[in-house]
């Protein structure tokens, strides 16, 4: 599959190296070319000749994705550190592009919760966190109440640090 | 305005600030959204209650705005994405009637289309077309397109070699679906009657069905010929 990754921080680059090494082809679109570095991250050779594709461009610009592949896209992922630009591009590659799996971060749950149900698939990082914070915080309660045995393989002292 | 309107105003930059002091002084109720600290600090010591700190992309700002009893939303901040999003959420999700953005970047604009946020506000576009304005080589001016409506409204200089100069109104031969609808002269405009006779210098408003701009070009424009 041609997978378009808009976005090359932290969490597009790591996408991009594991899609790649998954066997997909994968190009990057960021405004920063200093990103670039950041997908060879542990790589002992080059992104490109690791047959990735990386455009230097603003997300925005036609021109930009045009060049970055989204016309033969398979998946695009919408990965910026902004959310409204994630739910504004990745509106344009479904209803101007036609590429058939979009998915956009969106850090805000509530932004997240109504694009979904607009029929925009969302991926909200902090809903996750939110839920995994959540559990924790009840286990160490129950925990406390005396409802849960301490966690395994530690003793009474080290657990009361 | 005759009628008081609850208006919500994102961006307290020069447009949003001045736009929202015009409001308020025509009677009606403004909330004007910054996002910026130090900005909203500034202008609330104008605007004092009328102004409100926050992300106006994120919904619970808006909703402690009062969105859904919004008669209007204006988006004007600096960013192109944060005015197509504020706008989108306002009309779909909070059924606000009517929303105009502003367009920071003009290649934005067909985005902004795509998403159906309409109408649009882009000063680079409106020195655009006042550049056009002032150099008559450019023929004809669009004034006012109501592309929905299926109507323009454009302003033509009339030059020596036009066809129409010297004739009598009542003698044009107007494209079917187009009307002379009032004449700039020497300074001062007005409506003209059947027996006005256009001159060398004059410019013509007209409003006209789209489909028959070129025709009207023709009959107007410089060479004065019509098919």
């Amino acid at each position: 599959m041609f997978v378009l990754i808009v976005g090359a921080g932290r969490v597009g680059s790591s996408l991009a190296r594991r899609m790649l090494n998954d066997g997909h082809e994968v190009s990057c679109l960021d405004e920063d070319p200093e990103s670039h570095a950041r997908l060879e991250i542990e790589l002992d050779r080059q992104w490109e000749d690791m047959g990735g594709q990386f455009t230097v461009g603003t997300a925005l610009e036609i021109e930009a994705l045009t060049a970055a592949g989204i016309e033969r896209a398979d998946v695009f992922v919408a990965s910026t550190d902004g959310d409204n630009t994630n739910i504004v591009i990745s509106q344009i590659a479904k209803r101007r592009f036609n590429v058939p799996t979009v998915i956009a971060r969106v850090l805000d749950p509530y932004r997240a919760e109504w694009y979904e149900h607009q029929g925009l698939h969302t991926i909200c990082p902090t809903r996750v966190a939110i839920e995994m914070l959540s559990n924790e915080v009840r286990t160490a309660a129950a925990r406390a109440a005396g409802e849960l045995p301490p966690p395994g393989g530690v003793d009474a002292e080290d657990a009361d640090v | 305005m005759a009628e008081r309107m609850y208006v919500i105003i994102v961006g307290a930059g020069k447009v949003g600030w001045n736009l929202a002091r015009e409001l308020l002084e025509k009677g009606n109720e403004v909330t004007l959204i910054e996002n910026n600290r130090e900005r909203y600090l500034t202008v609330e010591q104008e605007l004092e209650h009328n102004v409100q700190y926050g992300d106006a992309s994120e919904l619970w700002v808006l909703e402690r705005a009062g969105i859904s009893r919004a008669e209007m939303v204006i988006a004007v901040t600096g960013d192109d994405e944060d005015n197509m999003l504020i706008c989108q959420v306002a009309k779909e999700k909070y059924l606000v009637d009517r929303t105009i953005a502003r367009v920071n970047n003009p290649r934005n604009r067909e985005h902004f289309e795509l998403l159906g946020i309409k109408p649009l506000v882009s000063a680079t576009d409106l020195i655009l077309r006042l550049i056009e304005h002032e150099v008559p080589e450019y023929g004809l001016i669009h004034l006012l397109d109501l592309p929905e409506q299926r109507l323009e409204i454009i302003e033509m200089l009339l030059q020596d070699d036009s066809k129409a100069t010297g004739q009598r109104v009542g003698d044009l031969e107007m494209p079917e679906g187009s009307l002379l609808i009032s004449v700039l002269r020497e300074g001062s405009g007005f409506v003209p009657n059947a027996d006005t006779v256009l001159q060398s210098g004059d410019e013509i408003l007209a409003v006209l069905d789209p489909t028959v701009e070129e025709d009207l070009t023709a009959y107007f424009g410089p060479d004065g010929q019509l098919d």
